[in-house]
């Protein structure tokens, strides 16, 4: 009989989930997916997480919520670094134990450690601990572990030509078939923030989807070159030790310095440690090189009208600016 | 060269002497204010935690006082403490000041660096002359802690908690007098043997409360109100797990043994948190659970508004206290912390702590067991 992991999709289903799908299928499990963010999972999370946490983490309780009696596992792995030296976000480091502090009757957790922070090869014991979850078989486990990285790569093959992942998991899901291609824009924004907040439908109130639809190409950090990244990160006067932040902060600095965007909009999350930092660094930069740029906070409070004003008034202003030839500073 | 560095308690007492020993001009920003507080917010991002509002506040009331150098610890993340350094040198740039920053980041591999930035910060290359003073600093810093708890005892115990404040006060003014290692243990001790004349009443039996949670917020008292001393007047016998010579102890000395009281800490938690969360997260699910091993009353985190450590640690302290039978009490502080509902929590905590020793009390008595 194959049992069933819930997967949340919350937190970093935006950056793993296909890798983890092939993984659990080859291994003869059954996945259930959360439905994606709404009211009610939204709701159900800020009741059972503690008032501080960030709405992100809010929200990944909510997923669990709506799991917890559907499935025999939960997919909840402690991600401490994917990368050398680099770390994650300390509320991502302790996520399960949070998680299981906070909701009770839960089914077990996978919640294995993901640790790169020395050597890439601790991926591999990982992998087997999470594979030995459903057979005890570790060439099975390698095989299958093989075969989903090679789709991963495909996917991210999309995403290194441009496809923002919103679209890329939807053609990965098989939501719809392809790719809805853009007229080609004049302008060209760059949507910054994580990927649990950029990609959430609900919580980003689509806003990818609006500014595509007022014929806005968006690029987001998923769809910046990764060398590209790598080089213009390493011109910060000290390492970034974020992986995440390492994508932004150098996704930004490259599309800044080389003039290649009319604008950013910086998607964060009320309260996140990480942004704070991360919005400062990008914003000294934007206003060195009279970028536009523009800030949009996140929180189980946010009303959509207000969001929808400052977008429109952000897109106005940048074409504005551009059929001004003095292209006027934003900054004052 | 006029040096000066951020407040973090009383490390600045330790640090002086040190520097001073080294033959260097130190400038010790004023004692954190409301106008420290205002300047830091004014100048920092919005959303940054409030260590660094506090230490740019430091920054430039020092400037004001003509330091040129200002000497700085880092670290290598997650917590973003990491990034204090970047952001802080921004700021100070974008003010217009012409200051030298220097950063002691762990070394990262690159040795050479980090002691190319020690000589420089206190201007000698001899590598024995560093190492004593730094070793003498370190005295000082266990001195300074080991006075301060034993003003704590004080204040549980005195018949009149309030001389306490005074003989205290009397040490944080004559501090800034001294000059060096030597005149500041002298000083120490002299305030110490004040302490022990206050009279005290032995039949009391003081709550034991606990503090635990961001390292900064545990050891300023500007930030943390004063927690210690307003703890004390209510009667209150308060114990801290961090504290300045004890993160000495296991990030310098002791943690490679394996013998500091934050390993101890970190066994103590592994049923709750198996690995780091960044700051001191870990160490504050430890510590109250080892707090509450050692039957203290309750126990108190704190920490800065949005501290991402210690809002996994909060999550997990909610089981902790459940399963060891224990209060609780959870304080965030920012710019904008007011000062009478934070008292009225604290003597809400505190009522409550005493009425639970009460119950107990009498319902053995009552089963005469």
């Amino acid at each position: 009989m194959s049992c069933k992991v819930g997967i949340p999709q919350a937190l970093l289903y935006y950056e793993y989930y296909p890798l983890w799908k092939e993984f659990f299928t080859e291994l003869g499990a059954e996945i259930v997916l959360s439905s994606s963010t709404n009211k009610s999972i939204l709701n159900a999370g800020v009741s059972s997480c503690v008032d501080e946490a960030c709405l992100p983490v809010k929200v990944f309780h909510g997923h669990v919520e709506q799991l917890k009696n559907k499935v025999d596992y939960l997919f909840i792995p402690k991600f401490i670094s994917v990368c050398k030296k680099e770390y994650l976000c300390p509320k991502l480091l302790g996520l399960p134990e949070m998680v299981k502090n906070s909701i009770d009757d839960l089914p077990t957790i996978i919640d294995v450690e993901i640790n790169l922070i020395k050597s890439n090869s601790n991926l591999h014991k990982s992998v087997i601990e999470i594979g030995n979850y459903f057979t005890s078989n570790n060439k099975k486990i390698d095989l299958a572990f093989n075969k989903a990285i090679n789709r991963f790569n495909e996917y991210k093959k999309l995403l290194a030509n441009g496809v923002i992942p919103i679209e890329a998991i939807k053609v990965y899901n098989k939501y719809i078939n392809s790719i809805t291609t853009l007229k080609n824009s004049k302008y060209k924004i760059l949507v910054l923030g994580h990927s649990y907040n950029l990609y959430d439908e609900f919580l980003s109130m689509k806003l990818i989807e609006k500014l595509q639809k007022d014929n806005m190409k968006v690029i987001t950090p998923d769809t910046v070159s990764i060398d590209k990244i790598n080089y213009y990160a390493s011109k910060l006067p000290k390492r970034m030790f974020w992986s995440f932040g390492r994508k932004i902060v150098g996704a930004a600095f490259y599309l800044i310095e080389e003039n290649a965007v009319d604008g950013i909009i910086y998607i964060s999350s009320f309260g996140c440690g990480l942004d704070s930092v991360l919005i400062d660094l990008v914003y000294r930069k934007a206003k060195k090189f009279k970028v536009p740029f523009t800030l949009v906070t996140l929180d189980e409070h946010s009303g959509e009208a207000g969001v929808n004003t400052r977008l429109e008034a952000f897109v106005d202003m940048i074409i504005w600016r551009d059929s001004n030839e003095n292209n006027i500073s934003t900054h004052g | 060269m006029k040096i000066t560095f951020p407040h973090m308690g009383n490390t600045y007492i330790a640090v002086k002497a040190m520097l001073e020993d080294l033959g260097l001009e130190v400038i010790v920003p004023p004692k954190c204010s409301k106008r420290t507080l205002e300047l830091g917010t004014k100048y920092s991002p919005e959303s940054i935690c409030l260590p660094l509002k506090i230490n740019i506040g430091n920054y430039i009331e020092s400037i004001e006082r003509g330091a040129d150098t200002i000497l700085i610890t880092g670290s290598c993340g997650p917590c973003r403490f990491g990034f204090y350094s970047v952001i802080e040198k921004e700021i100070l740039k974008d003010l217009g000041y012409d200051i030298d920053i220097i950063v002691f980041d762990p070394p990262d591999g690159n040795y050479k660096e980090f002691i190319n930035r020690i000589t420089k910060a206190v201007n000698t290359n001899n590598p024995i002359k560093i190492l004593k003073s730094f070793n003498r600093g370190r005295i000082i810093l266990k001195e300074v802690d080991r006075l301060f708890q034993f003003s704590n005892k004080k204040r549980a115990y005195a018949v009149n908690s309030y001389e306490v404040d005074k003989i205290m006060q009397k040490f944080s003014e004559g501090v800034l007098k001294v000059k060096g290692v030597i005149e500041t243990k002298k000083l120490i001790k002299r305030i110490f043997k004040e302490l022990e004349k206050i009279e005290v009443d032995n039949t009391k039996r003081p709550l034991k409360v606990g503090i635990v949670g961001e390292i900064y917020t545990v050891i300023e008292p500007y930030v943390n109100l004063d927690i210690e001393r307003k703890l004390g007047h209510m009667g209150v016998l308060v114990d801290k797990f961090l504290t300045p010579s004890r993160w000495v102890e296991h990030n310098l000395t002791l943690g490679h043994l394996g013998l500091s009281e934050e390993r101890k800490a970190w066994k103590a938690a592994k049923p709750y948190i198996r690995t780091l969360v960044g700051g001191h997260g870990r160490e504050t699910v430890g510590s109250a659970i080892m707090y509450a091993e050692k039957g203290y009353d309750g126990v108190i985190q704190l920490l800065p508004f949005t501290c991402m450590p210690e809002i996994v640690a909060e999550t997990i302290l909610k089981t902790v206290a459940k399963d060891y039978d224990i209060p609780i009490l959870t304080l965030i502080v920012d710019e904008l912390t007011g000062e009478a509902g934070y008292v009225t929590r604290l003597e809400a905590f505190v009522d409550l702590l005493k009425r639970r020793k009460e119950e107990r009390k009498f319902e053995r008595v009552l089963s005469r067991s």
